[in-house]
């Protein structure tokens, strides 16, 4: 008996953007009527090589096939012809049209709303994705709007879906629901790739796995014949012996002359469309040490920070935060620099609520070159536009504004990001420096090396929960892909 | 300090000389006498001092209090295309105070009539402000609508209540001699209101450079995010009061058309000053100093081409396309500076990017329903 073709099929596949290499021969084989899980850390290739299979890019070498016929898609138009659709990470959706209006901008032809409309009704029936067809988007929770992105492909003939991270907007019940439906969708004949990287949602409905990191395949198996740990150490790299993650207490030991600055107690957050980012975080952070934040993208990190920084009212618990706090979020640009003002006006914006009457410009301006000369922040003056300066210069005068008065805390997002080398190291100078003046400093970096090196001790958020783990690697990167059990 | 101040002179001399360039073929290619229209148009609008100052000067203070009005609005990110409405409102609420008021109240009465144009200005400003606020409107759209509800009020109050007495023309009672505004140079219509925009050009200035909230109202137009996270600032708060203290400029700007001007009330009170303004305050790149010589600038278009009518039969409408087509150069220069990663002539200093330039035209959180 010969195995039938696989439904989609990338071999070998190698993508480089510059010198940087995303895929380094990279493999996956879906079989028609399964759930395909594809995981692996940020950056491991995972949405890069699912856009090689819809088409939107070109892989640089390897072969894709369906059906056993090796195709080139150079276009997503392409993809689609041949029953292939993804929906990406962002909807692509416009707000002001109705369901029907959104689904038809996607077909082809004369525009025939009430045909659409017919259309969606019976995808919505025969699929079991509830869906109003002449409901307004921007009226619709996010997951109603993920199902008018799956109608969409469906509508366009697609019998293998590509769904990139989709469960990462979701509340926990459209998680459960959207998981449920591609069980019933693979059972029904169609193909799902789905990109993830949460274990036990995954391990819950794929029929197999296949693992990606640093752009190369590490494992492909049966769902039924992995653990979590198997999966993380594919993910992670250098098989460490199974061990169970070590939950230590949330405080930590104390010194003696260490006194409590952040107190978070059962804080939850939830965002604008009422799903819970947060819940019932309790955090404690100590005068003189550094916390270091570790979690995935979209773990509810974000609003943690922020209600660190005093920058987030939490919708319910407690969360005290001293006065003075400093903050430096992770887009400078947009949250923390005003470009076409100079150094001495971004130095002013600080304290900007507070001030009254006269701006005392001379004297902010020697605060800013004191600044300058502290930090060594290399631009021709004070009164230089801040646009003006490297990204480096321009984070290290934002971090000695945030520093500037001795803050009870200090709390950074990504504080070195597109930061060189030696910036880089400035900015963990200026780091430690807070913490051995007496600062609670909460550090969050998406790279968990420089996590690990600045960190006394680390808390991990996964899906909106908090826990203390152990500083090891591998111990931080498994809490941060499994849930709390 | 010193190249500064050139640049301030300078680029209104620039639009100037564009102006004229532009105006010579114009005038050649409809074939009017070039020399001749020139000439009127000089005379009309530099020719001796009381030209200047009852014609240009008189001309530019309507044009230099709304420009302060688009300028400090535009500083807070705030597109208020409204002046006009705002200045109209503010006259018409000088003129109900003035021509109610007993001549014997004297210059204090001046000033309520001043002091009722800020305030209707400011009021009138508010209510794009708010819709905006809570509603989410664009003021570009709001502002516009408003400016037409301001004209009909207009309207609808000089052929009723505000009417003169015997009720035969469409416009409110004369204001009376003790309720104008003080002449300064005898002999001409060089009126106290032409001071008070100086005055008003430095204030705004001075405000926008040392003060705090002057520096709360730059910071949230030039980026509304951090200045809300990195400065704790309430931009919606702020960006509300900037609204209303354009609207405020803008009617203190009609109050005293009325009162040193035109010393009645009727519905053509403005040729469009208040949309001349966006060209005014554009010109002076949102500087208040510098708004004063752009608002001279166009002033004198404006005075000469009255003269150019006059003395030359060329239609003043020709100055409009003028206008018009110094306003196209600037936005163009303004763009082609960007594409080729320079500053513009409106560009202060720098190339935005897209997308600070995108937070400039959304500039608060505003809620949606």
């Amino acid at each position: 008996m010969t195995t039938p073709a696989p439904r989609l099929a990338l071999a070998a596949i190698t993508r480089h953007y510059g010198p940087a290499i995303a895929l380094d021969g990279a493999h996956v084989s879906v079989a028609a009527g399964e759930v395909h899980a594809l995981l692996g850390e940020n950056g491991a290739g995972k949405s890069t090589l699912m856009r090689i299979a819809y088409g939107l890019e070109q892989p640089d070498e390897g072969t894709l096939s369906v059906d056993g016929t090796p195709v080139t898609f150079r276009t997503p138009r392409a993809a689609i012809a041949c029953g292939i659709g993804m929906v990406q990470q962002h909807f692509a959706l416009v707000d002001a049209m109705t369901v029907a209006e959104n689904v038809a901008l996607g077909g082809s032809g004369p525009l025939n709303l009430r045909a659409t409309v017919h259309q969606i009704r019976a995808i919505s029936a025969d699929a079991g994705l509830p869906i109003d067809p002449d409901a307004m988007v921007r009226d619709l929770p996010v997951g109603a709007q993920q199902r008018v992105e799956i109608i969409k492909a469906l509508a366009g003939g697609t019998r293998t879906l590509i769904l990139d991270e989709p469960t990462a907007v979701l509340a926990p019940q459209e998680v459960v629901e959207l998981l449920a439906w591609t069980r019933r969708f693979a059972e029904s004949g169609g193909t799902v790739v789905l990109i993830a990287h949460k274990l036990r949602e995954v391990l819950r409905v794929a029929d197999r796995v296949t693992v990606l990191r640093r752009g190369r395949t590490t494992l492909t198996c049966e769902a039924s014949a992995v653990t979590e740990a198997t999966l993380a150490d594919a993910m992670l790299g250098e098989a460490a012996p199974p061990q169970p993650i070590a939950l230590q207490n949330a405080t930590g030991p104390a010194r003696r002359d260490q006194t409590d600055v952040i107190v978070l107690s059962d804080v939850t957050v939830r965002d604008a469309a009422n799903v819970e980012r947060l819940r019932g975080a309790t955090l404690l952070v100590r005068s003189a040490e550094i916390v270091g934040v570790a979690a995935v993208e979209g773990s509810g990190q974000r609003e943690l920070l922020r209600v660190m920084a005093g920058r987030l009212p939490p919708t319910s618990g407690r969360a005290l935060v001293p006065a003075t706090v400093g903050f430096v979020p992770e887009d400078r640009h947009r949250d923390a620099i005003v470009l076409e003002a100079t150094l001495t006006e971004n130095v002013a914006l600080r304290n900007a609520v507070a001030r009254r009457g006269i701006v005392p410009w001379t004297a902010l301006g020697r605060e800013t070159t004191t600044l300058m000369t502290r930090h060594d922040i290399r631009a021709r003056d004070a009164s230089t536009p801040i646009r003006t300066l490297s990204g480096g210069n321009q984070q290290k005068l934002v971090l000695g504004r945030e520093l500037a008065g001795s803050p009870a805390a200090l709390v950074v997002e990504n504080p070195t990001r597109g930061l060189d080398i030696r910036a880089t190291a400035a900015v963990h100078t200026a780091l430690r420096a807070a913490r051995a003046a007496g600062a609670a400093v909460v550090v969050y970096s998406s790279d968990l090396d420089e996590l690990l090196s600045l960190a006394d001790r680390v808390v991990v958020v996964s899906g909106g929960t908090v826990r203390s783990v152990a500083m090891e690697r591998e111990s931080v990167g498994r809490a941060m892909l499994t849930a709390e059990r | 300090m010193k190249r500064r101040v050139t640049r301030l002179i300078a680029e209104p001399v620039l639009a100037g000389v564009m102006a004229v360039g532009m105006l010579t073929v114009l005038l050649a290619v409809s074939g009017y006498p070039v020399g001749e229209s020139l000439t009127a148009l000089w005379r009309g609008a530099f020719g001796s001092w009381s030209v200047l100052a009852s014609g240009t000067l008189v001309r530019a203070t309507p044009l230099l209090f709304a420009g302060l009005a688009v300028s400090v609005a535009f500083r807070a990110g705030i597109l208020n295309i409204g002046a006009e409405g705002q200045l109209l409102m503010g006259a018409t609420a000088a003129t109900a105070v003035a021509v109610l008021l007993p001549s014997s109240m004297g210059f204090a009465g001046v000033l309520l009539a001043l002091m009722a144009g800020v305030l209707a200005g400011g009021a009138w400003a508010s209510v794009a402000g708010v819709l905006r606020q809570r509603f989410g409107v664009l003021e570009v759209i709001s502002t516009i609508m408003l400016n037409v509800v301001a004209l009909h009020i207009t309207g609808m109050l000089v052929r009723g209540p505000l009417q003169e007495p015997t009720g035969t023309f469409p416009q409110s009672a004369m204001v009376e001699q003790a309720l104008r505004l003080p002449r300064l140079v005898a002999g001409t219509r060089f009126h106290a209101g032409v001071a008070l925009a100086v005055l008003s050009a430095l204030g705004l200035a001075w405000f926008l450079r040392a003060t705090a909230p002057g520096f709360r109202l730059r910071m949230t137009g030039a980026n509304p995010r951090a200045a809300a996270s990195a400065g704790g600032i309430d931009v919606a708060r702020v960006s509300l009061l900037a609204f209303i203290t354009s609207g405020a400029l803008a009617g203190l700007g009609g109050a005293v058309e009325v009162t040193g001007v035109t010393f009645a009330l009727y519905e053509n009170l403005s040729p469009g000053y208040g949309y001349t303004a966006i060209a005014v305050a554009l010109l002076a790149r949102l500087n208040p100093v510098s708004a004063i010589g752009s608002a001279i600038v166009f002033g004198a278009l404006e005075a000469g081409a009255s003269a150019m009518q006059r003395d030359a039969q060329v239609p003043a409408g020709m100055v409009g396309v003028v206008e018009a087509g110094v306003i196209l150069v600037l936005v163009a220069s303004e763009w082609i500076g960007e594409r080729v990663g320079r500053g513009g002539l409106l560009n202060r200093g720098g190339t935005p990017r897209q997308k600070d330039r995108t937070d400039a035209i959304t500039p608060i959180p505003v809620a949606r329903p």
